[in-house]
């Protein structure tokens, strides 16, 4: 017997059957998420949500409807930055936007967007480079409320110097108020932003392809995958993406350990941006 | 207390990070034949640390990518902004999760997950610091059966951290940093 099996708990076993009826149940997939991070949001779930334990939970999440909202939350919701990375922003723009360029029209999928801190960085750079208005762009993301916020364009004020800041570092042409209005203590983006964006409910677990996009940008959610949900995701991403066509990962993710790694080569080491062999 | 089989050795430190840090890492061999993470809380450019500390020392020190497999004689330094830590298979992974006491990344984290996957032979090691992050994690270890060091309050930069760990973990082995690097030292040379 192994010592993983060994040492198996009686948490580790809930976990497991957990996550097996919140797929069986809702479809929602976390079966193959890193282990060590999703056990510290459900142990969180589980402290905030006022059950005992994870077999109570699964109880409640199997005869009740409510529940997996507020669980989905746990386990889905990111909060990022506008132009988080800036370095990663300016390597878009410096070198992968004078490729695209050259095409008559693009299309940029946003992979797990969330609450679209990513989705209006991106626009926002093509609108400074003129390429918006020929760029349909794909935001998805599992979570319908996150979605929904991103849709919406609506972020905290005090948020604003944090975005503001890092547009700057990335190279920005323009003023970043000259995006968003003012009211009550958020910060509203402008709608002309989002005219050609499709929000769409798609998982990287369970979905398939949809578009043939130019450019890919999925930064920080494959972090929460194991090793065998990466490589799907990865295979979804490399059949998306047309010839030569650019996949941006998180500054401290990699594509060495995947199984298709070499789809792939390396566009800009340092900034974890790919390039689509042909073929 | 022995570590009849270590595995691995934590270590998280905040103000005053650096100085003890390289009164450790610089003694460490390239063959040392454990892995070592380590969380520092530093607001500035902790990428220059890991460059800093590389140049310092024999035995590998970097920031290290998800998913990587984690291996003996090497320092693996959280990278800014991501909590850093292990997965059962005894990979790294990384999350942008949200702080854990105004900390990313947080030493708690780092803590509990490496307890999880090493048990009882992990060593952890608690330093300098003006916060009370990784005293959870410490208790965390000690529960697992791991080993915790703490450096002495009494003579550590900053006080507040090895003390709030020694509150939770009353058994923790207390030392100086000279201890610390002599008890690091004879690990795994069985």
């Amino acid at each position: 017997m192994s010592e993983a099996v060994r040492s198996e708990s009686v948490e580790d076993i809930e976990i497991q059957l957990l996550l097996e009826a919140l797929y069986r149940r809702y479809h929602y997939d976390f079966r193959h998420y890193a282990r060590a991070s999703i056990k510290r949001r459900l142990r969180q779930a589980l402290e905030q949500l006022g059950f005992k334990n994870f077999s109570a939970m699964q109880q409640a999440l199997l005869h009740g409807d409510t529940l997996v909202t507020r669980l989905l939350d746990y386990l889905t919701v990111q909060v990022s930055e506008m132009f988080r990375d800036p370095g990663y922003f300016r390597a878009v723009r410096e070198k992968v936007l004078p490729h695209l360029r050259t095409y008559p029209s693009l299309k940029l999928w946003i992979a797990g967007c969330s609450q679209g801190e990513e989705l209006y960085s991106f626009a926002i750079m093509l609108h400074e480079e003129g390429l918006l208005d020929r760029t349909l762009i794909y935001a998805t993301d599992i979570n319908p409320a996150a979605l929904e916020a991103a849709q919406a364009g609506v972020y905290a004020l005090d948020r604003l110097a944090a975005f503001t800041r890092n547009h700057q570092l990335a190279g920005g042409k323009s003023s970043l108020s000259d995006y968003y209005t003012t009211a009550y203590g958020r910060a509203v983006f402008d709608k002309a932003l989002r005219a050609q964006v499709v929000f769409s409910d798609h998982s990287l677990v369970t979905d398939a392809v949809f578009a043939e996009c130019q450019f890919v940008s999925c930064r920080n959610v494959m972090i929460y995958f194991d090793r065998q949900l990466q490589d799907r995701a990865v295979g979804l991403f490399r059949d998306s993406l047309s010839r030569r066509g650019f996949l941006g990962l998180g500054s401290k993710e990699t594509l060495r350990f995947s199984a298709h790694a070499d789809a792939f080569s390396e566009f800009v080491r340092e900034e974890k941006i790919y390039q689509r062999r042909d073929g | 207390m022995s570590e009849a089989d270590p595995r691995a050795v934590v270590i998280g430190a905040s103000a005053g990070a650096v100085q003890a840090l390289s009164e450790i890492l610089p003694r460490l061999p390239a063959d040392y034949p454990l892995p070592v993470l380590i969380v520092v809380h530093v607001p500035d450019s902790p990428s220059g640390l890991v460059t800093l500390f590389a140049s310092k020392s024999a035995v590998a020190v970097r920031e290290p990518e998800d998913k990587e497999p984690i291996v003996p004689a090497t320092v693996y330094v959280a990278p800014p902004g991501y909590h850093l830590l292990v997965e059962p298979d005894r990979s790294i992974a990384l999350s942008t999760d949200e702080p854990v006491l105004f900390s990313r990344p947080s030493i708690d984290v780092l803590f509990e997950s490496a307890a999880e996957s090493y048990g009882r032979g992990l060593v952890a090691v608690i330093l300098t610091g003006a916060n009370e992050d990784g005293a959870r994690g410490a208790a965390a270890v000690h529960a697992a059966g791991g080993t915790v060091l703490v450096e002495d309050p009494a003579h550590a930069y900053a006080a507040t951290m090895p003390s709030a760990a020694l509150l939770r973990c009353p058994d923790a082995i207390v030392l100086s940093l000279d201890g610390i690097v002599d008890h690091l030292l004879n690990l795994g040379t069985s």
